[in-house]
């Protein structure tokens, strides 16, 4: 009874909350010689204030992705060795609200899933092996820093949000990382690598009893207490309106950004994320006027491009890429938005629209990853992505013109610009 | 999987991947043509304007909506280096049939706008679009330019290009700038109606729509194909072994040097070949990975590739300038070790399960397969996923020992910095 068909996207899921609290889903592929596992918990690197036995703890920043790094450690090694030696392809990622571990492989299923469980549900730090991770850090943050479109991308956040969290550079800084020892990493571990804070996702051809009879031999049989989050108490109105910045670029490079509603725990929010998607293909993607008319006046390249994102209590519109003409850009979007909103529509684009991103929604799922990821961010969030045509079709014009209209404004934008020059030159703007 | 390839026209062969286990079909249109440095360019440039414009959908923005109305289709210019050869064409991938609304089909429609691509570009005055023609110019030099961007890429280019100087093998997928540069409207359009005429044009098609409904689509779509006299593919020619090992440097501003060393093989047991560059540079639990740069930390990467088609192997490291030496003689004695047959079980336990693994999912993923059935069909190799795994489960350590016998040191570059230089 734990099955669901899912005939329009062609997808067949098993579904089970274990009694430790552990989500657990089986996304069945036959036919295929993959298999992927993604085991995951509700923790990024915007979860640094938290309570925990009834007290509030605050934690440096970067502190989730250095325990991502470290949790490879085991007391016999390193677990990806073990799992590079069956074959299995295995790494990690932090995102803002999630730590994600996995592998790939055709071979060993059983016995790298064994692998993957436990390492990440075992914790195995040393003062020497934390300090000696602390270089290695350091350098990919540098690395990170000097990135342009890093650097652009974090500081339009940061003039956008005041107060919240999803500020935090997922990786910390030099100095931040500075603070972290053992002790934090196993309280942090102690927090948000419990059963009921995680979910694992298995796609192939495999079968769900025995990837859940692994899970329970393997995990602990208690899940942990809910752990309070404190993601910062943000204002409704943007932080500063523009940040310049030079670097050693080629050409000026931007980001126009729109602080816009966050969405709400459940279906809310994948409808709220489709609405943002649509708007933003709508309003500046390839086949819009907008794009066409700016491609045609030199104001924008091949390089520009827009997206919406949403996390707990966090939601952004944005576009940008090389121009020499930012401004001209911002206001040209700002302007479009509110033609728009006003009742202009053009329902053949907006037709054509939904086909392209229907199309691209079921292409997405040919990637065992987007998947994985999917799902996971669905449980995180309340939603079911699979799920997607039935809500799609909920979606009307007037969804889209109410969300350009409340978000698309002048009051919530801002702009982060990086414009050649000496790397690190800040010549940050006063504010529109 | 049941995999065909047959002739459908005059030169044009269609490969079919039957699968239904994707959301998509892919269909893959390749015109192949020998790689060569007067041509390069132009090969290189000619998909990229034909992708600008059709008679019927003259600009991006027509184009982009045929597209959307096509469930978001995507038909994407490709320029590859297989073997000597040089493919150039389009690669389009459409929702597959079962997951489009209502009972409307996909494959029909994006085969005839691939077929609108290669057939009907929007022409001025019997040439290109001049403006088209320009911009995807400046386009391609950029690309070009931007292999000097990434050291590692622009080291393993110099390279190629030094080591296999004079052979088509040195000459880069994209061609050579000033080739670029010297390249005018009216001279590419006469390139195009070449390839038009005269190149072999190999097709891929993978999804759950059958072989005849793919023939009977592409046949519409390339009804109108100008066919003259289909051109021979040349040999592949073999590397000139050298007498002495050829040293070459350069320098430029940077911070971390690039060591980059080719070696020619003189062994046709290819498979032993490929499983000893597992063994000595080819994974992340390979010798170069564990030696070089976990063990001794001489270097930020190493890694070995081997080139199959042109029976070649190339290491490729990145390393602190003062390294060169130790760095240079760690890379040949792991090497040695190979030759003498100098490994552990777990070693090579490891290089079989990487190479099973690959073989094993080369069929999950539609682009993997494209590439593999396109360059099988390009370089004429008959051998499957299948016959390499039983190649691979049963190659024995003499067979290795042997083939990496015969690997021999050709050409060393060497990427320093300016101020290293003085």
């Amino acid at each position: 009874m734990n099955f669901t068909q899912y005939d329009r996207i062609g997808e067949r899921v098993y579904s089970k909350t274990l009694a430790n609290g552990l989500e657990l889903r089986v996304v069945s592929r036959p036919d295929y010689a993959r298999k992927y596992a993604f085991f995951a918990t509700r923790y990024g690197g915007m979860d640094t204030r938290f309570q925990l036995g009834g007290q509030w703890l605050d934690t440096p920043p970067g502190i989730a992705h250095y325990l991502e790094h470290k949790m490879f450690d085991t007391e016999d090694g390193n677990a990806l060795q073990e799992l590079a030696k069956n074959g299995a392809e295995p790494n990690a990622f932090t995102s803002n609200a999630m730590t994600g571990y996995y592998f790939d492989s055709t071979q060993h299923f059983e016995e790298n899933l064994r692998i993957l469980l436990s390492f990440v549900s075992v914790p195995y730090f040393t003062k020497e092996s934390v300090d000696k991770e602390q270089g290695i850090i350091a350098q990919e943050i540098r690395m990170i820093e000097d990135n342009p479109d890093w650097q652009i991308y974090h500081r339009m956040v940061e003039a956008m949000y005041k107060q919240s969290t999803a500020r935090i550079a997922i990786a910390g800084s030099v100095e931040s990382i500075r603070d972290i020892t053992a002790e934090t990493l196993y309280r942090c571990h102690e927090a948000f690598y419990t059963p009921s804070n995680m979910i694992l996702t298995v796609v192939g051809d495999v079968q769900p009893e025995r990837v859940e009879e692994i899970a329970v031999e393997i995990l602990p049989a208690a899940g942990g207490p809910v752990i309070p989050r404190d993601y910062g108490h943000e204002p409704p109105e943007v932080a500063v309106h523009e940040l310049r910045r030079s670097m050693e670029v080629a050409t000026p490079q931007f980001l126009t950004g729109f602080k816009c509603r966050p969405a709400e725990y459940g279906e809310d929010w994948l409808r709220q994320a489709l609405i943002g998607e649509l708007a933003s293909d709508i309003l500046l993607g390839e086949s819009s006027p907008l794009y066409l008319k700016l491609y045609d006046d030199g104001l924008i390249n091949s390089t520009f491009g827009g997206d919406y994102e949403l996390l707990p209590g966090y939601a952004c519109f944005y576009a940008g890429g090389d121009s020499r003409d930012a401004r001209a850009v911002t206001d040209a979007i700002t302007d479009e938005a509110a033609r728009i909103a006003a009742g202009e529509f053009d329902m053949d684009l907006y037709r054509r629209l939904r086909r392209t991103m229907y199309g691209e929604y079921i292409r997405s799922f040919n990637s065992f990853e987007t998947v994985a990821v999917s799902l996971t961010e669905g449980c995180f969030n309340g939603y079911d992505p699979f799920r997607f045509p039935e809500l799609f079709e909920t979606i009307t014009p007037e969804d889209v013109r109410a969300f350009l209209r409340d978000n698309v404004t002048p009051e919530n934008r801002v702009l982060s610009e990086i414009v050649p020059g000496d790397a690190g030159g800040d010549v940050d703007g006063t504010g529109a | 999987m049941n995999i065909t390839r047959k002739p459908i026209a005059d030169g044009v062969n269609l490969t079919c991947l039957p699968a239904r286990k994707f959301k998509t079909g892919l269909l893959s249109a390749q015109f192949v043509a020998p790689l060569s440095a007067q041509t390069a360019g132009a090969v290189a440039l000619i998909p990229s304007v034909l992708r600008r414009g059709t008679v019927d959908a003259p600009d991006m923005g027509r184009l982009s909506a045929r597209l959307d109305d096509l469930y978001g289709a995507r038909i994407d210019e490709t320029v590859r280096k297989i073997g000597e050869y040089q493919c150039a064409g389009f690669v389009a991938s459409f929702l597959d049939d079962r997951f489009v609304p209502g009972s409307e089909r996909l494959l029909e429609p994006v085969t005839a706008l691939l077929g609108e691509l290669f057939l009907r570009p929007v022409t001025e005055n019997g040439v290109f679009l001049p403006a088209y023609f320009d911009s995807e110019k400046t386009n391609l030099l950029d690309a070009i330019g931007s292999i000097r961007n990434d050291k590692r890429l622009w080291a393993g280019r110099r390279l190629l290009s030094e080591m296999c100087a004079g052979e088509p093998y040195g000459v880069s997928r994209l061609g050579e700038e000033a080739d670029v540069e010297a390249l005018q409207v009216g001279g590419l359009y006469s390139s195009y109606r070449e390839l038009l005429a005269t190149a072999p044009l190999e097709i891929v098609y993978c999804g759950s729509a059958s072989g005849e409904e793919v023939e009977d689509a592409l046949r519409a779509a390339l009804s109108g194909l100008p066919r003259g006299e289909i051109r021979t593919l040349p040999e592949m020619s073999p590397h000139a072994p050298r007498a002495d090992v050829l040293h070459i440097s350069d320098a430029m501003d940077v911070t971390q040097g690039k060591l980059e060393i080719g070696f020619s093989c003189d062994s046709d047991d290819y498979m032993a070949l490929l499983m000893g560059n597992v063994l000595f540079g080819g994974s992340s639990n390979s010798k170069l990975f564990m030696n070089v740069r976990e063990k001794l930390s001489l270097c930020y990467y190493a890694s070995s590739a081997f080139h199959r088609k042109k029976n070649l192997i190339t290491v490729s490291s990145g390393i602190e300038f003062g390294n060169y030496q130790a760095a240079f003689d760690e890379i040949m004695e792991q090497l040695r070790m190979v030759q003498a047959g100098d490994w552990e079980d777990w070693e090579i336990d490891s290089a079989r399960s990487i190479l099973l693994n690959s073989y094993a999912s080369l069929g999950d993923g539609q682009g993997k397969l494209e590439n593999f059935y396109l360059s099988r069909a390009v370089s004429g190799f008959d051998d499957t996923p299948e016959s390499m795994s039983e190649s691979v489960r049963t190659m024995s350590a003499e067979r290795i020992i042997e083939a990496m016998r015969t690997v021999k040191l050709d050409t060393v570059y060497f990427l320093k910095g300016k101020e290293a230089a003085e």
